[in-house]
């Protein structure tokens, strides 16, 4: 059976800088990854790598056996990334950021916007512009859009940052839902309790490295093939 | 995967979502309004009260203030994209690299041309110039001029954004290549005002198109290798 | 100066730049060549056009100029084209040593525009009484020079060297073509408002001059860009080694 994520020998320069070193790794399908390192260990640049947004220097990146580099138009329908960067406009209000994204998609239907900003909880500031939202409602808001896209893979970089309780049992719920879906997910967080309870899998950088740290484990509520 | 929606599709929603956003920050449009208003103003100011020389050069000046202008509109529209990375969203969305070249050049070019609607009856009042010798002819020359400036401008625009001192890099790369757009420009808009005897307003018309189309092919095969790595 | 001196010099730099590209082990002593042959060119072309070079006809001793000036803009010219090749190339496939290149013919080239749009300039003024022409050749060329330090300048300010090389070429794609459309729109701005050309018919024996500089000028301008190359190309080797594999993922060598 093909991979769900195939990492063979990537390494990715910034500068000088080897942001990740001949990293090899595989992730089998129907599995979930939580990636896991210090500050400044590459999980950022690796999962930007992973959907598309940056290509390794060395080495190649398969995800559902589509090398990235070759077959980015296909994958970024596939693939989606919750990041630090939100990519929203701050001039236009959420729902006019969701629906330009949704025409894009060639997916609105009428509703769809607000169904989906009432299920993160951003309902009443449906048309407030992005630039006078906290942190915490532009994780949301994110959240919003990787809904939008329902994506095969889902990519998440400390995705529980700058969210109240709240916000953060409910990024859970989500991340639990997509997992029972069939989404493949894959978390960079540095809650290992929480993380660990939401994947099979975990990978663990340091410095752009594959760590000893790395091991494989298997989470009581995930039923894996192995 | 087929992308799901058609290439001009595409570039039409880039453009719509780029006048959506002129319009909620219409407090800067303004703000570009009145600072050309303002180097129109000063050209006159710098000349003295000739009206005779001013009227002589009024369409070098109105094209000098849209250039300016220009640079001011284009290094803002792309740093809305850049806040956030959101012309990185556009792209993995996936948004088609060349729709968005053209969806932003044609919204920054009505930008301009709207802008250039504006400064034409103050550069009849200051300038003492007759526009209703060719309305049409002058209203093609702006938006043909609106359009050349965009074309290139959105490539630099695009690539100065991402290095240090862009403010000073985008008009740095960006006024060379203008240098045959502003001889047109300026020739085929005093034409409109002035005297034509040799009736040489075409010829200025026909380069304005051919530069046009140049850069704007030029644009459509570079920009996917400005917004996307390799 | 013989009539085929230009001819037969311009063959042999050609075939030593052959040579040069084709074989490696050339490459340590061919630019030597290269380089004093442009060298004592460059001596006997100034002799030639200070002392031997018949006076030009309607600018006196200020037209020897020529026998530098219009090298100086040609190689300027030549240095620009292998630039804009290059950025086409890099840009169909993401090469080092073409963004190398790129970098070394840009600087050359400019360097050598710089030189050449002085020289014109000096000229001029005695010529056509002022320092500055609506001359098609002299915009195209100052035009371009500022595209050139335009792109000088943002390479400087670009830290990423795999998006600095992708970005320049294709920025600097746009400004040259704009070379064709400014010499087009000055020579027709010109031509609407009467001017005389100022063509001269001439002389076989400066043409011979001019020529053979031209020559000399290559060989000094392909050294030039060859060293330059070698720059920027060590500069890059640093950034262009793979780390080193992981301790634990290494087998370990079998040795006797």
């Amino acid at each position: 059976m093909e991979s769900a994520l195939e990492i063979k020998d990537v390494s990715k320069r910034f500068g000088t800088r080897w942001a990740v070193s001949r990293l090899t790794w595989s992730l089998p399908m129907g599995k979930s990854l939580l990636l896991t390192g210090h500050n400044g260990s590459g999980k950022t640049t690796l999962l930007r790598m992973i959907a598309t947004a940056t290509f390794p220097t060395a080495g190649e990146i398969s995800v559902f056996g589509k090398e990235t580099r070759k077959h980015r138009d296909a994958l970024r329908h596939e693939v989606a990334l919750i990041s630090h960067a939100s990519f929203h406009y701050e001039d236009l209000t959420a729902a006019q950021n969701l629906s330009l994204l949704a025409k894009f998609l060639d997916a609105e239907k009428p509703g769809v916007v607000k169904e989906l900003l009432e299920r993160v909880g951003l309902g009443e500031r449906a048309d407030s512009p992005v630039r006078q939202f906290s942190a915490g409602m532009r994780k949301r808001l994110s959240l919003a859009r990787l809904l939008l896209k329902q994506p095969r893979l889902a990519l998440f970089d400390e995705p529980f940052g700058e969210l109240d309780p709240a916000g953060i049992t409910q990024m859970e719920g989500v991340l639990r839902d997509l997992t029972a879906r069939g989404t493949t997910v894959v978390l960079a967080t540095h809650l290992i309790e929480q993380g660990l309870s939401l994947t099979q899998e975990r990978l663990h950088l340091d410095q752009g490295r594959l760590s000893s740290e790395t091991v494989h484990h298997q989470s009581p509520s995930a039923q894996g093939p192995l | 995967m087929k992308p799901k929606i058609s290439l001009l599709t595409a570039a039409w929603l880039v453009l719509r979502k780029d006048w959506m956003i002129e319009w909620r920050t219409r407090a800067r449009l303004t703000a570009l309004i009145f600072f050309s208003l303002s180097t129109l103003l000063l050209f006159s100011f710098a000349m003295g009260p000739d009206i005779n020389a001013l009227r002589a050069h009024a369409a070098g000046y109105l094209w000098l203030a849209l250039f300016f202008a220009s640079v001011l509109s284009l290094g803002e529209s792309f740093r809305v994209e850049g806040e956030n990375q959101a012309l990185l969203g556009l792209v993995l969305t996936p948004v088609e690299a060349r729709a968005i070249f053209l969806g932003k050049v044609f919204g920054n070019a009505s930008l301009l041309f709207g802008l250039s609607l504006v400064l034409l009856p103050v550069a009849v009042a200051l300038y003492d110039i007759d526009l209703a010798k060719a309305p049409l002819a002058l209203l093609a020359t702006l938006f043909l001029g609106s359009v050349g400036i965009s074309a290139p401008g959105i490539v630099y625009s695009a690539i100065s954004s991402n290095a240090r001192a862009r403010d000073v890099m985008l008009p740095l790369l960006l006024f060379p290549v203008l240098v045959p757009l502003l001889l047109a420009t300026v020739n085929a808009t005093k034409f409109c005002l002035g005297p034509d005897p040799q009736e040489q307003l075409a010829s200025w018309l026909k380069l304005l198109c051919a530069f046009d189309l140049i850069y704007l092919s030029l644009g459509f095969l570079v920009f996917p290798k400005v917004v996307e790595e390799d | 100066m013989p009539k085929w001196a230009p001819l037969i010099s311009l063959v042999l730099v050609i075939a030593l730049m052959i040579v040069h590209a084709a074989s490696a082990s050339a490459r340590a002593w061919v630019w030597k060549v290269l380089a004093g042959f442009g060298a004592i060119g460059v001596v006997v072309v100034v002799y030639f056009g200070l002392f031997f070079a018949p006076r030009e006809a309607y600018m006196s001793d200020v037209g020897r100029i020529i026998y530098v000036h219009i090298p100086f803009v040609w190689m300027c010219m030549v240095g620009f084209t292998v630039n804009v090749v290059c950025a086409v190339g890099y840009l169909f496939k993401a090469n080092w040593k073409l963004d190398a290149l790129a970098e070394a013919s840009a600087e050359v080239g400019i360097f050598f525009g710089a030189c050449g749009v002085t020289m014109g300039s000096i000229w001029a003024r005695p010529t056509w009484g002022v320092w500055w022409d609506w001359d098609p050749r002299l915009i195209s060329t100052t035009v371009m020079l500022l595209v050139y330090v335009g792109y000088l300048a943002f390479r400087s300010f670009t830290e990423d060297p795999d998006r600095r090389a992708a970005w320049s070429a294709a920025g600097v794609i746009l400004g040259y073509v704009t070379l064709p459309i400014t010499w087009f729109s000055v020579q027709w701005w010109n031509s609407l408002h009467q001017r005389q050309s100022d063509s001269q018919t001439v002389d076989p024996a400066m043409r011979v001059g001019y020529l053979f500089s031209t020559v000399a000028f290559l060989a000094l301008f392909f050294v030039f860009v060859f060293k330059r190359y070698e720059i920027s190309r060590s500069r890059q080797s640093s950034a262009l080694e793979l780390p080193p594999l992981q301790a634990p993922a290494v087998k370990p060598e079998v040795s006797a």
